[in-house]
């Protein structure tokens, strides 16, 4: 079975303190497709997603267990480096998070300049595919060295996303990308996402079923830090086995 | 209560924010311009560019002082800045290592601690192997001075640059050491120079730890393994002279002291907004 997919939890749980907010789950994903999370807010779907690419580690009250598998390879084993599951599995937040001294060339760079990469040409080949990759090339390419806070939400949320492919992760995680956006840039990261999945596997987050419904391949409901379903995403939303499944895309909790 | 009645509390109110004001303002404009007049005219060309003169003698100038303070305020700052700043790169951005609880308590004994004291323990750590006063030592005092100020400026400025920002560097692939170095510190370093220029102010103010440390030395040097002149020493040594024309030039210092301290708060505020 181990290697079957990109990624797999095997009876994955997180506890916050004593909060058991993850229990016990079990999800493949796909290579390059993707996959969304759905859930009423609570139900522990971005504290799974944080999971993947142990970004728990930092916060000394979380405690994960189970396990994780990178191409078959266990994630949270002993001799695995954090930084270097991170550089393989790179996320997008919910809110865009430029880095505020540097510029938007520099932003989209910085996971490789600050690892050492210093050849300006291959900064610059890097900076132009990741940029239009995520959509922004024409937008920036006439200013790429003014600062990236000046850049709209939606704007600064593609640079997020550029810089997070600057890496070419294998693995992209994201945490409601759209969810501090207005909608015409809503659609923008959507359409970006169609684009993305056949060079990289995208796992998203999201509070939208409808965006859920649009984007995805595959959709796993979660519930009280259960994983209630998960399968394709058109049987999810057209004939969900739970009722628990049913309930909450018709609208009736959540 | 009627409108009328709201608007004169009002007015009552904010005269006596201004009345507040002008109470702490007007003993802080009558120092600076008492400092100015008395000094403006001890500061002549030799004043910058002479050796003191002999007692009584009349003439003769700052130039050891003025050298002395920036080369014992710039090694004070720059030892101090990176004890500083580390540890408040620790308190802010590891809360829970162990050694936090015992880095705030030193942080805050040390910032209660009479200057005076850090010159002896300088005077202990360095003085006494060294066998001699030295401009280094007084830059060790007044960086015992300076250490706590920043710390506490570096941990508070750390606390306000947003997780995100960290999250966003780790989820890069980057190590943590590197996402402190290159994205949170340059976030905060309006905040940490803001530090390190209170801190400057703090300690080139002051003359009682160089006192038994830089100990003082008429004649220019450069190199701080000698003993040193600075301003306040200057000043200390000079205002409890008996020599009028000695007294004349302790006012110089005074006034030349307050204006390099404004000059380098108002750098620092313009720094900061940029």
């Amino acid at each position: 079975m181990e290697g079957r997919y990109r990624m797999e939890t095997q009876r994955l749980s997180v506890y916050y303190g004593k909060h058991h907010g993850v229990r016990g789950v079990s999800l493949p994903v796909h290579d390059r497709k993707i996959t969304a999370l759905i859930g009423p807010s609570g139900c522990g779907k971005t504290t799974f997603l944080r999971a993947l690419n142990r970004m728990h580690d930092l916060n000394p009250i979380v405690r994960v267990e189970g396990r994780v598998l990178l191409d078959g390879e266990d994630v949270y084993a002993p001799e695995v480096d954090p930084v270097v599951v991170r550089r393989r599995v790179g996320m997008v937040f919910q809110r865009p998070t430029p880095f505020p001294t540097m510029s938007i060339f520099e932003n989209v760079v910085a996971g490789l300049r600050l690892v050492g990469v210093r050849d300006r040409k291959r900064l610059m080949e890097a900076a132009e595919r990741a940029l239009r990759m995520a959509a922004l090339w024409d937008e920036v390419k006439d200013r790429l060295h003014q600062p990236a806070v000046g850049l709209s939400g939606g704007q600064q949320q593609r640079l997020s996303i550029a810089r997070a492919l600057a890496v070419e992760p294998e693995v992209l995680l994201m945490d409601e990308p759209t969810s501090a956006l207005d909608p015409i840039s809503t659609q923008a990261i959507e359409d970006l996402l169609a684009t993305l999945k056949d060079e990289v596997t995208i796992v998203i987050v999201t509070h939208n079923m409808q965006q859920a419904a649009r984007v995805s391949d595959y959709t796993a409901f979660f519930l009280d830090g259960e994983l209630v379903e998960f399968d394709r995403t058109e049987k999810i939303f057209t004939n969900p086995k739970d009722p628990r499944t049913e309930a909450y895309i018709t609208g009736r909790f959540g | 209560m009627n409108l009328r009645r709201r608007y004169l509390r009002d007015r009552v109110m904010q005269g006596l924010v201004y009345l507040g004001t002008l109470a702490v303002l007007l003993p802080l404009f009558f120092i600076l311009y008492y400092v100015f007049v008395q000094g403006i005219g001890a500061l002549d060309l030799a004043f910058f560019t002479r050796p003191p003169a002999p007692p009584g003698e009349g003439g003769g100038g700052m130039l050891p002082a003025i050298v002395g303070s920036l080369v014992v305020d710039l090694i004070a700052l720059a030892l101090a800045a990176v004890f500083g700043v580390a540890a408040g790169v620790l308190l802010a951005e590891y809360p829970d290592h162990p050694l936090n609880p015992f880095l705030h308590l030193v942080s805050d004994v040390m910032a209660g601690l009479p200057a005076i004291l850090m010159g002896l323990v300088a005077f202990v750590l360095v003085v006494k192997p060294m066998g001699h006063f030295s401009g280094l030592s007084g830059a060790v005092a007044l960086a015992l001075i300076m250490v706590p100020i920043i710390t506490r400026a570096t941990e508070g400025v750390l606390k306000l640059i947003p997780w995100e920002i960290t999250e966003a560097g780790l989820a890069l692939g980057l190590p943590r050491w590197r996402v402190i170095l290159s994205l949170v510190l340059p976030a905060a370093r309006g905040g940490i120079l803001t530090g390190l220029m209170l801190a400057l102010a703090r300690g080139a103010g002051e003359a009682a730890p160089l006192l038994f440390t830089a100990f003082g030395n008429p004649f220019l040097t450069l190199n701080p393994l000698e003993p040193m002149d600075t301003l306040p020493l200057k000043l200390y040594v000079y205002a409890i002279s008996p020599y009028e024309d000695w007294h004349r030039q302790a006012w110089g210092a005074a006034l030349l002291l307050a204006a390099a301290i404004m000059v380098a708060n108002y750098l620092a505020r313009r720094a900061t907004r940029s």
